[in-house]
């Protein structure tokens, strides 16, 4: 068997422990990716394997959930993510404009991480604030009323 | 002047608050508020002087329909679920609003989460059931923590767990977070993601109220649906019904957006009418533009022409004139809309949402969008709206459940209602509305 690294043991640690918090429940799948996505961003292999052994369900299994969810991120994300929505509400007061300002400042297509490992832009469906249109996300902030000359302020605040 | 009258009259229609009655009024993390505000009254009452059929049989006589966007009547639902033999049953409130342009579900649940509790045990006393789920989608936050801290305090005054009331009933409540998928608020698809699996949803019958999570019959409502339960328990039937229009009892909440002054919630009478709101509420159209559309009930409702605005929003008008009110989402768009971009938004939202699980919804958004995409870009041909045409006919007939149901509608509705601007862009190679790129258009290319 192939040794583990520091970093794949730090993943099957946060695996163990999400499995711990939800007593190793096969239903509770859902809310133990969430934990395990939160903690390191995105859900590893190695943690993957180790849920599956713990709650007995098939990896393949594991993965069809971990991919259905637009939450969850199968891949390395960067130090923040951005979700821009694309929804109607948000579209028709501004939002494709937003959008085009947003990837020109990035130098990113929606999905992509950038090469120093700090941002990743996604798209995303409504997020519950259609009121004050366009909205974006940045990692757990939310910013209404956005206008394209805002976006460098905002992606300013993050390290 | 403040009832149905009035809206008759063509005077102003006020705002009738029974849902949002305490949100921004009460404090949402206290239940001694709540309490203050009628709170747990309904349930007392409930617990300690009524059968659980003469719950059922208060809601039947209200009229009150599901407001997740369906319409079905809820004390009918209830019945249903009531009405069967078995060793389990469940509650569980649908909060995985995802409906582009619909908040009202966070409003309820941010501002009064007691109102939901206690309508939850209500509803399970009814229906003889002893645990139930809150679904809230993953990204409501701050919904999962009030909901939590709310829940703990009814457990605490004893509205929750063992022996409530002193009336020997018993019922748990859990929350459920989703994880981004507009799909699970379909109901099969939501008890599906709760039991741990892929929210796809399963095919219908049998339906929830006799199979529902881990194949137990369950009642499945949504939040306002839910929200409306306790009043209509303290103040009686008739006194709902005296809100509304025959067709439709009650308040519907409103969130309203888009190109309008003042954007935002309102709970008002059913059977106001879309000019109503736009004028009274919304303030007008930004820089007093000219109402091009609206669209009713979020990416799966309709694309309505300023014509339509004085149908009064019911359920029964709504569905005579062929739109949907769905959720209560109003999206109020003027001239610098254009059709085809805005069906191109929506189509490339279902493609996107759509589970893949059937092969009419799987392929028949994506060709929709890839078609609207072409026709954006100046290059789509007549034969396009047929295919258009089919495509929606297709979704609405073959798709096994009301995702792709309706997703065919935006295609139809700019097509009944917009066949003009939307060809000119296959004939004159030109966006009226100037939005469109036509990027797809060279000097040479005729």
């Amino acid at each position: 068997m192939t040794t583990k690294t520091k970093k794949d043991q730090g993943f099957i640690d946060i695996a163990n422990k999400a499995v711990d918090m939800y007593h190793s429940k096969k239903e509770d799948l859902i809310p133990i990716l969430m934990q395990v996505n939160q903690e390191i961003g995105f859900i590893p292999k190695e943690a993957m394997e180790q849920i599956s052994l713990r709650i007995r369900v098939p990896q393949s299994q594991l993965y069809s959930v971990a991919t259905f969810y637009h939450m969850f991120f199968t891949k390395q994300t960067g130090r923040h993510v951005i979700k821009f929505c694309e929804s109607a509400p948000c579209h028709v007061v501004g939002g494709r404009e937003v959008f085009d300002a947003l990837k020109n400042e990035l130098e990113l297509e929606p999905g992509e991480t950038s090469s120093d490992g700090k941002w990743t832009l996604t798209t995303t469906s409504c997020l519950g604030v259609c009121g004050v249109g366009p909205v974006i996300m940045v990692d757990e902030d939310m910013y209404g009323n956005i206008t394209p000359n805002q976006i460098p302020d905002i992606l300013a605040k993050y390290e | 002047m403040k009832n149905k009258r009035s809206i008759k009259n063509g005077t102003l229609p006020a705002e009738q608050r029974i849902v949002l009655k305490r949100t921004g009024i009460i404090d949402p993390d206290s239940i001694e508020e709540y309490i203050v505000h009628d709170g747990y009254f309904a349930l007392g009452k409930v617990l300690t002087e009524m059968k659980p059929d003469k719950v059922i049989s208060i809601l039947k006589e209200s009229n009150l329909r599901g407001r997740g966007g369906a319409g079905f009547p809820t004390g009918t639902k209830w019945g249903f679920v009531a009405g069967i033999k078995a060793d389990k049953k469940y509650v569980i409130c649908n909060a995985d609003e995802s409906e582009p342009g619909t908040y009202k579900d966070r409003l309820i649940l941010e501002g009064d989460p007691h109102s939901i509790i206690e309508a939850m045990v209500i509803a399970g006393y009814a229906v003889g059931a002893d645990e139930g789920y809150i679904y809230v989608r993953g990204e409501y936050k701050l919904v999962q923590t009030r909901l939590l801290n709310a829940i703990k305090q009814a457990k605490e005054m004893g509205f929750l767990g063992e022996n409530i009331f002193n009336a020997g009933y018993e019922f748990d409540l859990h929350i459920h977070a989703g994880a981004g998928a507009y799909i699970c608020g379909e109901e099969t698809a939501l008890i599906e993601s709760i039991e741990g699996k892929r929210g796809e949803p399963r095919s219908r019958p049998p339906y929830p109220t006799t199979n529902g999570l881990w194949d137990k019959p369950t009642l499945v409502n949504n939040v306002e649906t839910l929200a409306n339960v306790a009043p209509i328990i303290r103040n009686g039937a008739e006194w709902f019904k005296s809100f509304g229009t025959p067709s439709s009892a009650g308040t519907k909440v409103f969130n309203i957006m888009g190109n309008v002054n003042s954007t935002g919630s309102i709970e008002v009478p059913m059977g106001i009418t879309l000019r109503d709101v736009i004028s009274i509420y919304a303030k007008g159209l930004k820089d007093g533009a000219v109402l091009k559309l609206a669209q009713t009930g979020g990416s799966s409702g309709s694309i309505i022409p300023a014509n339509l605005q004085d149908v009064p929003m019911d359920y029964n008008s709504f569905a005579n004139a062929g739109v949907s009110m769905g959720s209560g989402a109003l999206l109020i768009c003027s001239e610098k809309t254009c059709v085809v971009d805005l069906a191109k938004v929506l189509l490339n939202f279902f493609r996107f949402e759509s589970c893949g699980k059937c092969n009419p919804c799987r392929i028949g958004n994506q060709r929709a969008y890839q078609i609207l995409l072409r026709i954006s870009e100046g290059l789509g041909s007549m034969k396009d709206l047929d295919d258009l045409q089919d495509i929606s006919k297709w979704l609405y007939e073959m798709s096994n459940c009301g995702l792709g149901q309706t997703a065919g509608s935006p295609l139809k509705d700019i097509l009944n209602h917009f066949r003009a601007e939307v060809e000119a862009h296959i004939v004159k190679k030109e966006c009226p509305a100037g939005v469109c790129s036509m990027s797809g258009i060279s000097p040479t290319s005729n």
